[in-house]
Formats: C-alpha cells, structure tokens, sequence
C-alpha cells in the first residue's frame, strides 16, 4: 500500500521540477519573512532571484542547531504567532531549548508525511494503533497521533511509563500496531513474555524510532513479537517523525522528498557526496510555513540512494544511520550532550567537573552511568554524606538532562586524562 | 579525644593494598582500623600512630583523606559494659555516627567512637566517671 501513489512514485524529472519550484518559493519567502536568511544572504551579496532551480541549492547557506538557539525562542519563526497552532521543543545543551513552531498546514503536512510512513508499515484505517511515545513538547508522541489519525486508525494515545497497562491494553484492544523507541519495543516483548501474554496479542507492526537502532535489532524484534519493524526517522527542527521511513524492503528509508530536500555533505568540506557514499545528511524543509529551515545540518551520518524502489516508490532512500557528526548522545529516546553534564557539575562543589558517562543498554533499555570525582576538599567520611552527595549530583543531572542517571563518585584524579580530545562517553550499545 | 584518619576507597582490586603500601612507605603504623562498605566505595577508617602524616602522604598520593575526631573509650571486658556506655549517651541526647573496637591484649576493651556531638558527650563521659583516650594514650596502651 502507499499512501500518496502522485507524491512517492512521481518521476525523479517531475520531482525535481517540483523541489526546483519549491525551493525558488522558499527562498524567497524566507528572504522577506526571516531577518536571519536575509541577512545571511545579504552578507554572502545573493538574491532571492539567484536561485533558479533545486540545483543551485548549494549556493545557500547552511543553517545549525546553534542558530536555532542564537535565535531561541522564535527568531527564525516566518509567521507572527498568530499564525502558529502548535509549539514543540527539545532539549538544548545550555538550557535554552530548540523550538519550532507550526501553522495549521505545517500540521497537515505533517500528518500527511507519517500517513505515507506507517503506510510503509503496512497500517491501515483498521488497525488499532498504539502511540508509546512521550506526548508534550516532544513531537514523538503527538506526531505519531497525528498520522495515525490521518490515516483513520484507531489510535491508542498511551505515552510512556506505564508498561504493564501498555501490555493490558495491547491485548484487550487488540491492538495490532504500536509506534515507540525501538528499545521500549524490546522492552515491551519482556513485559508481554513475563506476563504470559505473548500468543495472546494481535500486533502485526511496529514504527519506531526517536533513537538509532541496528538491522539485528529489527530483526530480534521482529521475532520476537511476530511483526514487521520500521524505522521511522525524523527531527523536530524539520518537522518531528515522518520526514523519512523504511518501506516492506526495508532497503533504506523514503524521505518525503516533495517536502524535505536531503543532501549529503562531505564532512570536512560541507560540499555534496556522490550517491552512495557517506555524508552528513542535511534537509531544506520545501513547504514548511512556520519556522522554515535552509540546508539545515542533521548531524547525522548517512548514504543515500536514488534508485527506484522495489516497492514502487521512487523517493530517495537514505541508509540507516552510522553516527554523529558531533557528540550528541540518545539516550532512552532523550537527545543529550555531554556538555549538558559538565554544566550540571559544575554547580556542584563537593565534586570535581571531571566526569565519564558510560551508556548501556541492559534489559533493552537504555542506561546511563556518571563516574565523577570526588573533590578532596570537600570529603566527609560518613556514608550518608556521600549518599547525600549522590543525590544531590543525581538531581543536578536529572534537570539538566530530563533523565536519571546512576551517580557513581570516584576516587579524585582516577578518571582518564586525555592529552587531545576529551573523551567523556563510554556507549557500549552497539546501535550504529 | 583522638583523631581519626579517614580514606575514601573506590570498590576497586587491590586499592585498600595501595593505602596501605602508602602508609607502611611512611613508616606510619595502623593501631585500629575499619572498613565501611557500599556497593560502589568504602570507607577505611583508621586508628594511626600518626594521623597528620597520614593525611599528608595519602593526600599527596591523591586520595581523599579526612581527619575526624573521634572518642577512644577504655571498657571493661564484661557483659554489659558497652551497653552502659551508650546508656549514658543516648540520655543525653548524643547519637553515635559509627563505631569499631579497637583491639588489646589485656582484661579491658576498647571502642572507637564518633559522636554526634564529639565534645559534649567527652564532657558527659568525663562526668560520668568515664574517660577518653587521646592517640598519645593509645600509643601507650
């Protein structure tokens, strides 16, 4: 099944006539609606009328989450506020969060984008359809909704945290497509195996994403719960989930072309890679009213492909994900930087702002350790001093990061000095 | 009242040997000692000949070290005796933090001590008939 037949298999000539045309309108209205591209334009001395088709693209500049944050909170928004329906936001290293704002088309864009994903999933008006993904200023949750709506499903808004009625409901409801982290996924097969209710659901599809995971994981989950696992990729700064998804050939993921225009830069140079080979991925969102973005770097690794699909569909495909460009860690679906931690310490006296954070993925779900060191100056040597320094790092970590991390004080001058670089993470998970 | 030398030790192979290669180096010699454990460190509490020059090398070595003061107690060696100790505390209100023997040859035992209130609950002692130990006294034992 496809959703959008005209829109996935149009001709890559048509397409790119149409990305041609869109980006010339894009262009232009960014220039006059967004002080930021005008005067970035204007310092390089280019014009709206340079840009003629999708090809001149890369005469553009780019734009970065920085810039996002430079102009927080709704600097880059094209539309006065009265023109926005919706806000959402991510976490942002220095406190200051990402935000993006969308008009009501930017939302019916959006859901049209994750219709044509879980369609690639195989998801229909007659599924009931499980959202376990956190609703709020996070667009997973609300994103997912939306589609699955679109679509006609019967959707299930079960948000994270409560497994055990997530597992209930699956089989009561009958549900028989769920959209969450790949982790939680595995997770939830736990739950079901423990309770003795794996025969007993009706689930044949999955959509997940918020976080990278391996073909070995697809193929443990798919297993595992005797369904079909997509990937579902997607960003708030360009939309949120739906900017991409793998298809029933699971042969990289559709990017919804018409509306996002992916690149591939090389990383040193910024300049296009030839088909096939890896790059950081960067998307211009073609259509987007409310905070349109102009080659906006992803940070992530990536290849593309543009040959047809067996599928049918001839949009671009980029291959899963091999890394980061910068330091970004995911963490139980939660974008965190480590500079987010060396922040937090430094708040705290009694411990030293030297730290190692180590990442595992133990049960399927994801773990988080911080090794600190203990500053000398400030030791007391009674256990519930340094229980209480525990908590009190614990807690500095979890407003910084909006998650919990397991406190570990160490030894001072113990954590590994390095000579260049920093390292400060340790990621035994394997998800690349 | 006596000073304690306090080293925090992370749960790790042969780091409780390290304290120790530090301390036999400087020639500072260990009369009492205990160890405190959690899951992810432990806590030496020693009773030294030498506390400050303790203190000194461990820290120069990097470790965390603290001095606390603490009340060595003399009791007898009889049933009872260590409960009348704390009697006499508790009704004054002092809570103990911790507590390890300290370990002689002789009729008496001795306990090491760290009070919420080390210095009114040496003056409550003292008025009870009961004395303290400082480490010189210890030396001597």
């Amino acid at each position: 099944m496809i959703w959008n037949e005209t829109k996935e298999c149009m001709s890559r000539d048509e397409l790119t006539n149409l990305q041609s045309a869109r980006l010339v309108k894009l262009v232009d209205y960014v220039y006059h609606n967004v002080e930021f591209y005008r005067r970035k334009m204007q310092n390089i001395g280019m014009l709206p009328s340079d840009i003629k088709s999708i090809e001149d693209i890369t005469k553009l500049p780019f734009t970065t989450k920085d810039d996002l944050r430079d102009n927080y909170p709704f600097g880059l928004f094209a539309v006065p506020n009265s023109q926005i329906v919706r806000i959402h936001a991510s976490s942002g290293t220095t406190g200051k969060a990402t935000v993006v704002g969308y008009t009501r088309r930017d939302l019916d864009v959006w859901n049209e984008c994750v219709a044509r994903c879980m369609t690639m999933a195989g998801i229909t008006k007659d599924d009931v359809v499980q959202v376990a993904y956190g609703y709020g200023l996070f667009t997973g949750g609300l994103g997912a909704h939306g589609g699955a709506e679109k679509i006609g499903a019967t959707v299930v808004p079960m948000s994270t945290g409560n497994s055990k009625k997530l597992t209930t409901m699956m089989v009561d409801f009958g549900a028989t497509a769920i959209a969450c982290t790949p982790s939680y996924l595995l997770y939830i097969s736990e739950v079901l195996e423990q309770e003795g209710l794996i025969d007993k659901i009706k689930l044949k599809s999955a959509v997940c994403g918020a976080e990278p995971w391996t073909e070995k994981m697809r193929e443990e989950l798919e297993s595992r719960l005797h369904i079909t696992a997509h990937d579902i990729y997607g960003l708030s700064e360009i939309m949120g989930p739906g900017v991409a998804c793998d298809c029933a050939f699971h042969k990289g993921l559709h990017v919804c072309e018409d509306h996002f225009y992916p690149e591939i830069l090389d990383t040193k140079t910024l300049t296009p890679v030839k088909e096939g080979e890896l790059g950081e991925l960067a998307f211009t969102t073609l259509t987007k009213e409310g905070i349109p973005l102009i080659r906006y770097r992803t940070k992530d690794l990536t290849s593309i492909d543009y040959s047809k699909c067996e599928c049918g569909r001839t949009s671009a495909r980029i291959s899963r994900f091999k890394g980061r460009v910068d330091d970004m860690l995911i963490i139980r679906g939660v974008n965190i930087f480590p500079s987010q931690v060396e922040a937090a310490l430094v708040e705290v006296n009694e411990v030293a702002p030297h730290y190692m954070m180590i990442v595992d993925r133990v049960n399927n779900l994801d773990t988080l350790e911080i090794q600190v060191e203990m500053n000398p100056d400030y030791f007391v040597d009674e256990i519930k001093g340094l229980e209480k320094l525990t908590q009190k790092v614990g807690h500095v970590i979890n407003q910084a990061l909006g998650i919990n991390a397991k406190i570990k004080i160490v030894e001072p001058m113990t954590l590994k000095r390095s000579e260049g670089k920093a390292v400060h993470v340790i990621d035994n998970r394997k998800i690349y | 009242m006596a000073k304690q030398l306090s080293v925090f030790i992370e749960n790790r192979k042969g780091r409780l040997g390290e304290v120790l290669s530090v301390l036999k180096k400087n020639e500072v010699n260990i009369l009492s000692l205990s160890l405190a454990d959690t899951t992810e460190y432990g806590l030496l509490r020693l009773i030294v000949n030498n506390p400050e020059k303790g203190k000194e090398k461990l820290s120069a070595e990097g470790f965390s070290t603290m001095l606390t003061k603490v009340l060595v107690i003399k009791i007898e060696h009889k049933v009872g005796s260590l409960q009348m100790l704390l009697d006499t505390l508790s009704k004054n209100d002092i809570n103990i933090e911790y507590m390890y023997g300290l370990s002689t040859e002789g009729t008496n035992a001795f306990v090491v001590l760290k009070a919420s209130n080390p210095e009114l609950a040496e003056k409550i002692l003292g008025e009870s008939g009961i004395n303290t130990l400082t480490t010189e006294d210890i030396l001597k034992l």
